[in-house]
């Protein structure tokens, strides 16, 4: 249980990064850890007690495996993930460029 | 039927990848690549809507058959609600890639646009079709990622920091979605729709269950820019280019926000009463805070983001009510009523958001501003404009005898008829204010006294453009006839029937 509620306090913490963070680059890095933080919740969810890494073994029939499809799904995710952390920091780059600043305060073109 | 399935993925993955590879060697071959793409796309989802007739078929990718009764593969699914959602997507996308034809090229690395464009479309009709929770993410990822681009195509200051709200925001509501889809997974162990309803049972853990809910009513509550998660919506829509605006706000937010919302309550949950409370709630605010949002816009794409959020705002509302009533029990008939008053008006928010947005673009090519106090007399020089405007304006205040009047007055009839008098007066208060808000734009835009010699070489814009605005228009009106039962029952009656009876839907996935 301690484990979940480590893992539930990393996703706050990044939560609060997202909020509180003025700089873009942090902002990024906030929503990163946030990221982790459910990717780790989903490795945890397909954790069995004692069990190996699924690759059948005809050897041992009574082996004990952890959930292979939680890890799939993580693997998946992270490539997500990257692709949108990539985006964004491009994104973070031509704002540096237009508006020589990364404080989110001085962006602010869009109103109302 | 089952062979067809797999196509709408496939086809535009494939146009996406090859129009960046051709790109290179022959020129303009990218319009063509896009432009076949969408035809072949918009021509399957009509098939796809007259073949369906209220069957589900299901096409288990690679051939995966269940082992014991439990799917391992992964399952697309199409029923005749992904049928409407497809044609939704496939023939608004076609337009507004003829439209992109001139458009777009005002603007540099065009073989770039179209194919995001056909990526984005991917994702779509990958959302829509898939059956399985995790391919869901995947799918909406795609389309979320090159919706991102596609905002900020004019890399101008406004459009980059639109699409940095925007994709902080779509981050934070994946994170939430993938966050329910591990806690679904926790407890039901499979990921697949049908399967999860019949793993959840009827007696679920109530706490855990209502935090999935939560979950995935907030993560795409925000997809699909529901009112407190709203912020990103105008911006992103306003300053991304007018076929993606259109695309955006006539396409995206159905298909990856509303569509998703509505499958997974109706067919994976239980409906439950205090749910169904919330999202009538949600429904109502939108609509009315949207609107009032709206109406002291002076920028035409703005003001039209912000009644996308209205607009959306009466589907969730009756859709809302809809489940409230089937959460009771007591009159399906009227649920019934209800949620098909909502897909109506899902289908044909599509048609008049779409072509209100092409018109603001039009607006745009030819006088180079998006603020009304600028504009004024261009019903002279803009005819075709002028008139698909002023239908959509209408339809969408909900004027006879066009679209928007026929799906509005539904909602408000099954408002009635169960019972929700306060709804049906919002309900038409916000129509009123619609209204409002859209002859200012008439006015201001079309038949004001013209700034003096500004606008003394204006005319009509070129054929494709105009092409798209005038098909959208005709649409428009033609979805009037959805109201006449015999059309209904082909289109709308076999979608709300997969809504009401999630029984059928399992059983027929599962093969029990």
């Amino acid at each position: 249980m301690t484990v979940y509620l480590l893992c539930f306090i990393l996703f706050l913490v990044g939560l609060y990064g997202v909020i509180t963070r003025r700089n873009l680059v942090k902002i990024v890095i906030s929503l990163s850890v946030m990221e982790f933080s459910v990717f780790l919740f989903l490795a945890l969810i397909g954790y069995v007690h004692h069990g190996e890494a699924p690759i059948v073994d005809p050897a041992s029939p009574d082996a004990i495996y952890v959930d292979p499809l939680p890890q799939a799904m993580v693997l998946t995710a992270i490539v997500i993930g990257l692709a949108t952390t990539a985006m964004l920091m491009s994104v973070i780059i031509r704002i540096y460029r237009k508006y020589r600043t990364l404080d989110i305060r001085e962006i602010n073109n869009l109103r109302g | 039927m089952n062979s067809l399935i797999p196509l709408f993925v496939a086809v535009p993955l494939a146009g996406a990848f090859l129009t960046m590879i051709l790109a290179r060697y022959l020129k303009n071959i990218n319009k063509y690549i896009g432009l076949l793409v969408m035809l072949m796309l918009a021509a399957m989802s009509l098939i796809a809507i007259t073949t369906a007739r209220g069957d589900i078929s299901v096409c288990k990718v690679g051939g995966w058959e269940p082992v014991n009764g439990i799917p391992i593969g992964i399952y697309m699914v199409l029923d005749n609600f992904t049928a409407l959602l497809l044609c939704i997507i496939n023939i608004v996308g076609f337009l507004s890639i003829v439209y992109s034809l001139t458009y777009i090229s005002r603007y540099t690395s065009e073989s770039n646009y179209y194919a995001l464009f056909c990526l984005m479309v991917a994702g779509m009709n990958g959302v829509v079709l898939s059956g399985d929770l995790f391919n869901i993410f995947v799918f909406l990822e795609i389309a979320a990622i090159s919706s991102y681009a596609l905002v900020a195509f004019g890399v101008e200051k406004e459009q980059l920091e639109a699409t940095f709200k925007y994709q902080v925001l779509g981050g934070l509501a994946s994170l939430l979605i993938l966050f329910g889809i591990g806690l679904i997974y926790w407890k039901a162990k499979t990921l697949n729709i049908a399967d999860v309803k019949a793993a959840m049972g009827s007696s679920p853990d109530k706490v855990h269950y209502m935090l999935i809910q939560l979950l995935f009513l907030c993560g795409f509550g925000l997809k699909a820019a529901v009112i407190p998660f709203h912020a990103w919506l105008p911006d992103a829509h306003s300053s991304a280019p007018s076929p993606i605006s259109a695309m955006l706000s006539g396409v995206l937010i159905k298909a990856v926000g509303i569509y998703v919302l509505i499958r997974i309550f109706f067919n994976m949950f239980l409906i439950s009463n205090e749910i169904a409370v919330l999202i009538t709630t949600l429904g109502a605010l939108s609509m009315v805070i949207g609107v009032f949002l709206a109406i002291g816009q002076w920028d035409i794409k703005r003001l039209l983001a912000y009644h996308s959020i209205s607009q959306m705002g009466y589907v969730i509302l009756s859709v809302g009510m809809g489940m409230i009533l089937l959460a009771r029990g007591t009159n399906p008939e009227i649920a019934s009523l209800a949620i098909a008053g909502g897909l109506f008006h899902l289908i044909n928010h599509a048609a008049f958001k779409s072509l209100l947005f092409l018109n603001a673009g039009a607006i745009e090519y030819r006088t180079g501003t998006r603020n009304l106090k600028e504009m004024g007399g261009l019903a002279r020089y803009m005819p075709a404009t002028s008139a698909t405007s002023f239908i959509a304006s209408m339809s969408i205040s909900g004027i006879p005898p066009f679209n928007g009047f026929f799906s509005k007055l539904i909602i408000i009839i099954a408002a009635v008829m169960g019972k929700f008098y306060l709804l049906a007066l919002i309900a038409v208060i916000v129509s009123i204010i619609t209204l409002a808000s859209f002859l200012k734009f008439q006015r201001y835009a079309f038949y004001n006294k013209e700034h003096a010699g500004e606008q003394r070489n204006l005319k009509e814009v070129p054929f494709p453009m105009v092409f798209s605005m005038v098909v959208l228009g005709i649409l428009c009106v033609i979805l009037s006839l959805v109201a006449i039962p015999q059309v209904r029952d082909i289109v709308l009656t076999p979608a709300i029937n997969v809504l009401t009876d999630p029984q059928v839907y399992t059983s027929t996935i599962l093969g029990i």
